[in-house]
């Protein structure tokens, strides 16, 4: 696991990209260490977050790192709260605190079974970066509700679609597209990160057929360190996991189901 | 900047609160860059109880105006397991400086017997410098949080209060009628210190979202708010606490700047602990001390 120096850094966004009905925010980082993929970075922007007279957005939030590619850290926002909607507002010039990399990343697939990558809306992000650093022939699945976020599929290569609407590729679920690709070569280790639901349907599928899965979940969190366990998911057997320190990156075997709560917000969206 | 406080000489006034730093959990993030620039003078242990815990179901955290929601619900590995397993990993860590940074170990039981057996434990381990008496539990027999009420807090405190020679700081609740009584009351019963404020209790909705079951939104139903929507109430009672006192004054809630911390200090607190903003900065403690330095405050 990489580790992340002791303390947020100031970084320059360079841009930010509209990609449908997300963003993908780039922010110079020369010096940041490597993260393996899977892991994320706490951001939050040097104006107009945290104390003073902004009430909200208090606390960093979470973001998988999308991609690295020349000396520059891409994330994607989708604007659902406070956190997301002043990073969606940033600027090329404009600062932002990043901490980070944290967390578990991805393990490499083990006894030459091949990748499927499994992406459900915002959380195709942690899907880019390690498509790009796989060696090997994969495959990637993405759902997404309707056609504007759809166009995020345009973050990897060789997408096949599924939308909850039937406005673009499989008009159905992800998984829809996963049993059919298990049922046409069962040798492989399942990727994935989406929305609670979508990564427990993933974990059951694969927990019948035997298909070894590392799930990339999302939780609330306050630091992103394991100070806080606020962002907790029970594990099998009893007991929780936090995603910070034990994920995000969790072996599909670890857990009995994918909590619902995985994902949820961390405060009310604003009204 | 160095500051005595129960004995004990620390290299400035700025420690942790109980529950808002993991330590080990921070050395597998950022490794031995933790040791070299370790952020409090002193370092508090999440609270210790005596049979382990695995805290309340999610969801646990609620961001609020200016605030942060927390219903954690205090896991850990019970006193065994803290001593055999966190305390050693926790030595190695707050050891490792140029100064060792003294360990206060925070502990918490629901009767005098439970707390009486935490206390004899720690007082036979060198390690541990002092100790913070987590009153936030309710008593098994009254059902009151026993540090609501100063009569009760007293009457326990008084009680465990002979198991230990290491200094023993009381964190009180804020959740009473008179938090100044209840540290006139901890005083008596014979403790060396009190810190003040642990969190507010608070409650959250469920988002309006209908894919959301409504009600209570934390798994424990309630929790408490912390962060700089807080630091009035901090600075009220502290102040109030301050002025009655002899013993000294761990003072916190919402502390974001070295102003903050300063502030705490002019109404007489004589260490003051980050929590909620070593969330958002895990170095803001070593940013706040380096303040108060600038300031000549400390």
């Amino acid at each position: 696991m990489s580790q992340a120096p002791f303390a947020r850094r100031l970084l320059t966004v360079t841009g930010l990209d509209e990609l449908g009905a997300y963003r993908v925010l780039r922010v110079a980082d020369p010096d940041g260490p490597e993260p393996e993929p899977g892991q994320f970075a706490m951001l939050s922007a040097l104006e107009g977050w945290g104390g003073g007279e902004h009430e909200r957005p208090l606390l960093a939030r979470a973001f998988s790192i999308a991609r690295r590619s020349g000396g520059e850290s891409h994330f994607l926002l989708e604007d659902v709260g406070p956190g997301t909607q002043r990073l969606c507002e940033l600027r090329a010039g404009d600062g932002l605190w990043a901490l980070g990399p944290l967390g578990r990343g991805f393990a490499a697939p083990e006894g030459g079974r091949r990748a499927i990558l499994v992406g459900g809306g915002v959380g195709i992000a942690p899907l880019a970066i390690l498509q790009d650093q796989l060696e090997g022939p994969t495959s990637v699945l993405l759902g997404f509700r309707e056609r504007s976020r759809a166009q995020g599929a345009a973050l990897l290569d060789g997408a096949r679609v599924a939308s909850d609407d039937g406005s673009v590729g499989h008009h159905g679920l992800v998984t829809d597209l996963l049993l059919a690709e298990l049922q046409r070569d069962p040798e492989a280790v399942v990727y994935a990160c989406g929305p609670a639901g979508m990564l427990e349907g993933v974990r059951a599928i694969c927990e019948r057929g035997g298909i070894p899965a590392q799930l990339a979940l999302e939780a609330g969190m306050a630091c992103g360190f394991g100070a806080c366990f606020g962002c907790v998911v029970p594990k099998r057997g009893g007991g929780y996991l936090r995603v910070c320190v034990d994920g995000p990156v969790i072996d599909a075997a670890e857990l009995e189901r994918v909590d619902a709560h995985a994902g949820a917000p961390i405060g009310d969206p604003p009204a | 900047m160095s500051v005595e406080f129960c004995g004990l000489q620390l290299a400035h006034p700025v420690i942790n609160g109980s529950g808002t730093f993991d330590a080990i959990a921070a050395r597998r993030a950022f490794g031995d860059q933790l040791l070299r620039d370790f952020p409090f003078s002193a370092y508090v242990s999440k609270t210790i109880t005596l049979e382990p815990r695995q805290g309340n179901p999610p969801p646990r955290l609620w961001e609020a105006a200016a605030g942060l929601i927390n219903s954690i619900g205090l896991p850990n590995k019970g006193l065994e397991g803290y001593l055999a397993e966190d305390l050693p990993q926790i030595v190695e860590i707050t050891g490792a400086g140029a100064a060792e940074v003294p360990l206060i170990t925070n502990v918490m039981g629901s009767t005098a017997e439970e707390i009486s057996r935490l206390l004899e434990a720690c007082d036979a381990h060198e390690q541990i410098a002092a100790i913070e008496l987590n009153v936030s539990c309710p008593n098994v027999k009254t059902g009151l949080d026993i540090g609501s009420d100063p009569r009760q807090l007293e009457e326990v405190v008084r009680a465990v209060r002979p198991r230990t020679r290491k200094p023993l700081i009381v964190k009180l609740t804020p959740n009473t009628a008179d938090v100044a009584l209840c540290a006139l009351a901890a005083q008596e019963a014979g403790a060396d210190a009190v810190s003040l404020i642990n969190t507010l209790r608070a409650t959250a909705l469920a988002p309006r979202d209908p894919t959301l079951p409504a009600g209570r939104w934390l798994g424990g139903g309630t929790g408490g708010l912390s962060g700089p929507a807080i630091r009035v109430v901090a600075l009220a009672q502290v102040a109030a606490v301050a002025a009655r006192v002899e013993v000294p004054v761990v003072g916190m809630g919402g502390v974001q700047s070295a102003a903050d911390a300063c502030d705490l200090m002019d109404v007489g607190a004589t260490l003051v602990a980050v929590g909620t903003e070593s969330f958002r900065d895990p170095v803001a403690a070593a940013r706040i001390a380096e303040g108060l330095r600038a300031m000549g405050a400390a």
